[in-house]
């Protein structure tokens, strides 16, 4: 038995607030519709939801997550795998390409693909995670009212069925039929359609997105477009910077394949023919220019001049450079021979003379007493 | 916060007044006043009454340059923007909705009548109930949290 307190329940998970008439549920006059349908029983059980947030017992088959801030239908498989998508090749792309394009061509690039992303994903969650304009279900009382208003004929057979319930509107001079909607239990709105995935009415409604995992209806239609259109100039954007990498990465590599393979090709000829650039050029062993000449060097098998150049031994470093030099290196390295008078026109001998000395001097930094002698003898 | 009664054997009748779909889809109300009351309340206010509820809703749907502005300003920031701003549409929804209080205090809760906000029902209807004349339900209002 309900309390004086309670506030009215009319229909399942529908609390009218604390204003309105508290009239207990069991008092509604038992009309045909109450009785056939057999609401009552229910409403008394729907005094357990007192206290409850409306989303808790939503009647619809709508999943609420976050204190019942964000909605989504049922089937969430493909939205989270459009959003997988989306996360997947965004990485791919900032991580590849936006490095590549933002160093190389200009650093504007990846903040257009951001905005991009980020408005299209920002779409996409919009149109997944709100209410799409669902009609809540009617009352109790609306539709024992509409009941009322509606002729039920004589029930003489017992598999009588009713005809649907339509009701002719006039919408700007064309008329059309409202249909009932018998899990609502209202006549539908122009335009509004029954999600049987959502079990809701929508008002408005255009399709149930198994990409978005909601329906699409008046309140997220424009999300739902906004999405579209961003994804789409995304996706061009996205493939025009991947054919600009590979384009120019391509470039790169072309010019590279186009010197380096010609060049590694010719080489591996050279080592093979056992030859070198220079007696290429000049034709040494060129049959046609010195047909009696035979290239002595060739072992006359590829492997075998292959294993040669590439396997052969590494002989060492002749010249020693970390040495120390002695005196007798550089006594050795530098010949006592005079060397030639360069030619000066109108010179006295005193500038030749200066000049020996001082190229004497210069070879042997080390020691104080030049060898000038030398150069003056 | 006392309730009506509910210890009443009679039951509160209630009478909807439905959707105007003669200009579209926009949320607009008939405003013919229905048979039931028609002894509470004459048909001249019931008409103004809901012909300016129509108002309410139609400049809440109504478009114009700011919601134009609004509109692309919520889209330049991702739509977060509509987290925390007031919409158009809000600030008409909450102006209906002191309107009917007001009316309710005015005029129908004297006439034993009370309206309930069309938002309250989905904008499906407007739900007025046919209270008993003999109490005093101004007070009740003006004190409830509506």
């Amino acid at each position: 038995m309900s309390g004086p307190d309670n506030p009215q329940h009319d229909t399942v998970g529908l609390t009218d607030g604390p204003s309105s008439a508290a009239v207990s549920p069991l008092h509604v006059p038992a009309t045909s519709a109450t009785s056939r349908t057999g609401y009552s029983a229910l409403e008394t059980s729907a005094m357990s939801h007192i206290g409850k947030r409306k989303y808790e017992v939503f009647p619809g088959k709508n999943t609420f997550h976050c204190g019942g801030h964000i909605m989504m239908g049922r089937d969430k498989g493909f939205f989270f795998l459009t959003v997988g998508l989306f996360i997947f090749g965004g990485a791919l792309y900032f991580a590849f390409d936006c490095v590549y394009l933002a160093t190389e061509v200009h650093w504007s690039i990846p903040i257009v693909g951001a905005i991009l992303y980020i408005l299209s994903l920002s779409n996409l969650l919009w149109a997944g995670m709100s209410d799409p304009g669902i009609i809540p279900r009617a009352t109790t009382d609306e539709a024992a009212d509409i009941e009322k208003n509606i002729e039920v004929p004589k029930q003489d057979n017992p598999t009588y069925r009713p005809p649907p319930r339509i009701k002719e509107v006039t919408v700007n001079g064309v008329s059309l039929t409202l249909k009932f909607c018998y899990t609502c239990r209202i006549f539908r709105p122009p335009r509004a359609s029954h999600c049987s995935i959502c079990d809701n009415c929508v008002d408005n409604f255009d399709h149930h997105c198994p990409w978005v995992g909601n329906c699409v209806g008046k309140r997220n239609y424009r999300y739902f477009y906004l999405f579209l259109v961003c994804t789409c100039f995304l996706s061009i954007y996205v493939f025009a910077c991947n054919i600009a990498t590979l384009v120019l990465e391509g470039l790169i590599c072309f010019i590279t394949i186009w010197s380096v393979l010609g060049l590694a090709g010719f080489h591996t000829y050279l080592i093979a023919a056992s030859t070198t650039t220079n007696e290429d050029i000049k034709g040494t062993w060129s049959r046609k220019r010195s047909p009696a000449m035979k290239n002595p060097y060739n072992n006359n098998s590829f492997s075998k001049n292959f294993c040669v150049t590439l396997c052969g031994p590494n002989t060492d470093s002749l010249i020693d450079r970390r040495g120390i030099v002695t005196e007798d290196y550089s006594v050795a390295s530098n010949p006592p021979m005079k060397p030639p008078e360069p030619y000066i026109p109108n010179s006295s001998q005193d500038q030749v003379e200066t000049f020996h000395n001082n190229s004497a001097a210069a070879l042997t930094p080390d020691h104080n007493e030049p060898l000038a002698a030398n150069g003056q003898s | 916060m006392d309730h009506v009664t509910t210890q009443q054997p009679q039951a509160i009748a209630k009478v909807f007044i439905q959707r105007d779909y003669s200009d579209g889809t926009a949320v607009k109300f008939q405003t013919k006043l229905p048979a039931d009351i028609h002894d509470r309340v004459d048909s001249d206010t019931f008409e103004r009454f809901v012909e300016k509820i129509n108002q309410y809703y139609a400049e809440a749907e109504g478009i114009g340059c700011s919601t134009y502005l609004q509109g692309c300003f919520a889209c330049l920031t991702a739509h977060t923007a509509l987290l925390c701003m007031q919409t158009q549409y809000d600030k008409n929804l909450k102006r209906c909705t002191e309107y009917i209080k007001e009316q309710n205090i005015g005029i129908f809760l004297p006439k034993g009548l009370k309206v309930i906000d069309p938002f309250e029902r989905g904008l499906r209807v407007i739900e007025i109930l046919v209270l008993p004349v003999s109490q005093n339900h101004v007070d009740e209002e003006k004190w409830s949290k509506f």
